[in-house]
């Protein structure tokens, strides 16, 4: 794993509580799941219609039959439901998955999030992405602070087709935590070893700092 | 009044070639699967054979280069996409930047409810999703309790193709666990309903509560054998 996606799934396994019910997206976030605590009860859900996702199969042992949102072959949790696309968005969309943890292009200082299309190169779709930040009790975005240009990906406004306008609660990167409040963007933790100087510069969005900020640990 | 032992005629058809038989060109078809997980890969086969042109396909994925949907692609059947995410097929890329394919991306969840709702007799429902997005230009919307919704349209197509576990003759089926997906769905959407299955019972065997697809949905059954359930992505534990 990189160094900079290793400091941000560290960081992100903390969002996650026991007894949750949570969706990973593909990317980043899908390397959360081999970091939570083996002794919570969690649900993972999987949009194709899985509540329940377990390990990889032993090599021999993959199901073409059971795959995971990504079209990876995975296994079952003892407790886990399998169930068809138009319930499986009802529990998002119900509200009843108490965390999302999607990948972002982009993040706005209002909470907006891209990251379903680049407009000129090939367009893929968006998949379950926009049904997760509108249903999901809460909307966790993981991404790197910045492209490999080094320009900011956490922007005063998204330049690319939005997923959801307003929906993202929480950004974790690899140099920083903000929130997104009433008041706008607010920065709660800088990873360790990063100093504000670095934050503010690779930030275009504006941010305030919250009296309780601490190093990310 | 007691119907006795009442029984339907059997749905089960011997040829996929006969199934797909009045597939004409310009019809819109609902197909299961997600990626490459159940597909119906016969009757996929069987509609590249009868060449049938200028589809509507609504479908979650569009195959792969070399299987599944992506044979009608490659034989420039299908005229539009209707999907929620196509990013698996270099195909798709080059009739769609080409302008010979048109795409509609709908979010999978919008995809998912406008065909049960299609199934359902339902026209149209309002969700939040892809409110403030590309998704919503020229959409209708209203507000519920102080939040905006879109108006989406239910999906109908002229057939469903479909795949599954397990079905008796009556075409009650049975799904295998991720496979399910959109089957059921696209199975109640269908006007005409072609299920294919691995295993065919008689009425009966199968217990009334296992049933996932009441059979009143299907109208076409057929067996197919030696299933290639392609993998897309092996992921495996080395023992």
């Amino acid at each position: 794993m990189k160094d900079t996606h290793l400091k941000i799934v560290k960081r992100a396994v903390k969002e996650v509580e026991d007894g949750m019910n949570v969706n990973l997206g593909i990317g980043i976030p899908t390397l959360v799941a081999n970091e939570i605590p083996t002794d919570f009860n969690i649900l993972l859900q999987s949009e194709n219609g899985l509540l329940g996702i377990g390990a990889y199969p032993l090599e021999g042992m993959e199901d073409p039959d059971l795959i995971n949102a990504g079209k990876e072959t995975v296994t079952a949790v003892p407790g886990a439901s399998f169930f068809d696309s138009a319930e499986s968005f009802a529990m998002i969309r119900g509200g009843h998955i108490d965390l999302a943890i999607l990948g972002g292009m982009e993040v706005s200082e209002q909470g907006d999030l891209a990251n379903w299309m680049i407009p000129g190169k090939m367009v893929k779709g968006m998949g379950g992405a926009m049904d997760l930040v509108n249903g999901a009790k809460k909307v966790i975005v993981l991404m790197e602070h910045v492209n490999k240009h080094g320009e900011s990906k956490i922007k005063k406004e998204c330049t690319l087709p939005l997923t959801g306008k307003q929906v993202v609660q929480r950004l974790i990167t690899d140099l920083a935590v903000f929130d997104f409040t009433p008041n706008g963007m607010l920065l709660i933790e800088i990873q360790e070893g990063v100093s504000m100087e670095e934050v503010k510069t690779k930030t275009e969005a504006s941010f305030t700092v919250s009296p309780e900020l601490v190093s990310t640990r | 009044m007691q119907r006795g032992n009442y029984m339907k005629k059997s749905k089960v058809m011997n040829s996929f070639v006969e199934a797909v038989s009045d597939i004409e060109d310009g019809s819109t078809l609902i197909v299961g699967g997600f990626g490459l997980s159940g597909i119906p890969e016969f009757s996929i086969q069987a509609l590249k054979e009868k060449g049938t042109k200028d589809l509507t396909v609504v479908s979650n994925n569009c195959g792969v280069d070399d299987w599944g949907l992506g044979l009608l692609l490659a034989n420039r059947q299908i005229k539009k996409m209707i999907s929620s995410y196509v990013g698996e097929n270099k195909t798709f890329e080059q009739q769609f930047l080409s302008g010979e394919l048109e795409v509609e991306l709908v979010p999978q969840g919008t995809l998912a409810e406008r065909i049960r709702a299609g199934g359902a007799g339902i026209p149209g429902f309002y969700t939040a999703t892809g409110m403030g997005t590309p998704i919503a230009e020229g959409k209708e919307t209203k507000d519920f309790d102080g939040k905006t919704y879109l108006l989406e349209r239910g999906i109908v197509g002229d057939f469903a193709l479909v795949k599954a576990w397990k079905a008796d003759t009556l075409g009650n089926l049975v799904f295998r666990k991720t496979a399910r997906n959109f089957n059921p769905l696209a199975a109640m959407a269908g006007k005409i309903t072609i299920a294919e299955v691995e295993e065919i019972v008689e009425p009966g065997e199968l217990d009334p509560d296992e049933i996932h697809l009441p059979g009143i949905y299907v109208q076409r059954l057929l067996l197919g054998t030696d299933y290639q359930k392609r993998i897309e992505k092996l992921t495996v534990v080395k023992a």
